[in-house]
């Protein structure tokens, strides 16, 4: 059973139509015994990265989630959901973040030229560090386009890129270490390429 | 790269696609969630969705199609028309919309964009704004392009993007329905003075006409238009052809 974290934060309909349409049947569900029982987890998540995380914390999930991740269960965060997988973000403060991914969430403004646009929105190509292709992104071809929405992202985490998108900068678009995996764009909107991706992780053994 | 984005429009009323010359005259032309799925196939980068009618007869949208369209297309989606109130942007957020495109409602209540954009954020915080040229000036039009509000366009899109519009989709209704090429006058003196992405919309006819945006416009970042994609006289895969031959990127 796959499993769609609810913690209060973001919109989860398209995320669940996405993984219906590639034959799964999530559960979207803040119960931390049906969060235990699930094969795999998704950390979803749009906003602001303290409201996500306090969000988190008061529910009770943040423990779950901690434990279930230490056992080896797979979880893919999206979007800001990757973003509260690693130890610390820097939007409006400084936050703890869930501390799965060694690295910090910082804001792209000052990193990028400044007649760049912000927040990063639109269809961007995916690039691959050298070396072998991690398998969470087998199915995608050097240069396929994804759709990201952001003004954060993740550095001080060269060890678990996986894909990268060139704007200004570049910048974090995928992670991976062990059994915890991210993506900052949306696979669920992100046509055939996203849908392959929320394939190859719901159907793998990681 | 960031590419830029081709996206066809779905004027929707009573459930069905409508397309019409300067805004009279519709005509029926499709089923929204035939088209949606064709345009997907087609390589469309997003949809948007606008309920034509219901800022001028206070009718919501008809969240059924939205949320059938949502389910079987994967590729955000913008929806507008009728969008007054926070309570608007839920509605069509919790049916699939990613962003929610705000142009009556603010006219009428600039706070609107202010509230929505604090709540959901600036990316789902479209303003789309129809401008027509009156008197050696580029004037905003409210309910559908019908009413002259007296307001200068550029001024009004720039307070609407201060008070936190994420995206702006210019329609001109001078070029609108005419098919000569894209107002690129009008989108340059809005290019001049914001940051957030700029939509063009109005008055394309052909191919070359998006080549010519991109080319002339640089600020510009995605191109929007309706019959002539409903209509088949472009397709979308030729015109990303055509215009990664004239070395602008695309999906």
């Amino acid at each position: 059973m796959i499993a769609v974290i609810d913690y209060g934060v973001g919109n989860l309909f398209s995320l669940c139509r996405s993984l219906e349409a590639i034959g799964q049947e999530p559960v979207v569900t803040g119960d931390p015994e049906m969060l235990r029982k699930a094969d795999k987890l998704f950390l979803p998540g749009v906003g602001a990265f303290a409201d996500a995380r306090e969000k988190l914390r008061q529910s009770g999930l943040e423990e779950v989630i901690k434990e279930e991740v230490a056992k080896g269960k797979p979880i893919m965060g999206i979007c800001l959901g990757m973003q509260l997988l690693f130890e610390e973000s820097q939007e409006f403060g400084t936050w703890e973040g869930l501390g799965l991914i060694p690295g910090k969430v910082v804001t792209m403004e000052g990193v990028i030229p400044a007649h760049y646009k912000v927040p990063h929105i639109g269809w961007n190509q995916l690039h691959f560090p050298e070396g072998d292709r991690h398998p969470l992104l087998k199915t995608v071809e050097e240069g396929d386009c994804v759709y990201f929405v952001h003004t954060f992202y993740a550095t001080e985490c060269d060890d678990a890129v996986i894909a990268t998108a060139e704007y200004g900068a570049e910048l974090t678009a995928a992670v991976a270490k062990g059994n915890v995996m991210g993506c900052q764009f949306h696979p669920e909107k992100s046509g055939d390429v996203g849908l392959s991706i929320l394939r190859t992780f719901c159907e793998g053994d990681w | 790269m960031i590419t830029k984005r081709i996206i066809p429009c779905l004027d929707v009323k009573n459930g069905r696609v409508v397309k019409g010359v300067n805004f009279e005259g519709l005509n029926d032309v499709s089923s929204p969630i035939e088209l949606a799925e064709y345009y997907t196939k087609s390589g469309a980068d997003e949809l948007v969705f606008y309920d034509i009618t219901a800022s001028a007869e206070g009718r919501g949208l008809f969240t059924d199609i939205l949320k059938e369209t949502a389910s079987r297309v994967f590729i955000p989606l913008t929806v507008g028309g009728g969008i007054n109130s926070l309570e608007d942007f839920d509605r069509v957020l919790k049916c699939g919309a990613d962003k929610v495109s705000v142009n009556s409602g603010a006219i009428r209540n600039p706070e609107l964009i202010r509230e929505a954009a604090l709540r959901y954020g600036s990316q789902c915080v479209v303003l789309s704004v129809d401008v027509k040229r009156v008197d050696g000036e580029f004037r905003v039009f409210g309910r559908g392009g019908r009413d002259d509000t007296g307001m200068e366009a550029i001024s009004w899109i720039k307070k609407c993007v201060d008070l936190g519009a994420g995206e702006i989709v210019v329609n001109s209704i001078d070029t609108d329905g005419v098919k000569g090429g894209f107002d690129l006058e009008m989108l340059q003196a809005v290019c001049d003075v914001v940051k957030v992405p700029v939509i063009a919309s109005g008055g394309a006819g052909k191919k070359e006409d998006f080549t010519e945006l991109f080319n002339a416009l640089p600020g510009v970042d995605a191109g929007l238009a309706a019959s002539i994609f409903h209509f088949g006289e472009v397709d979308i895969r030729d015109l990303k052809k055509d215009l990664r031959e004239n070395g602008i990127l695309v999906r």
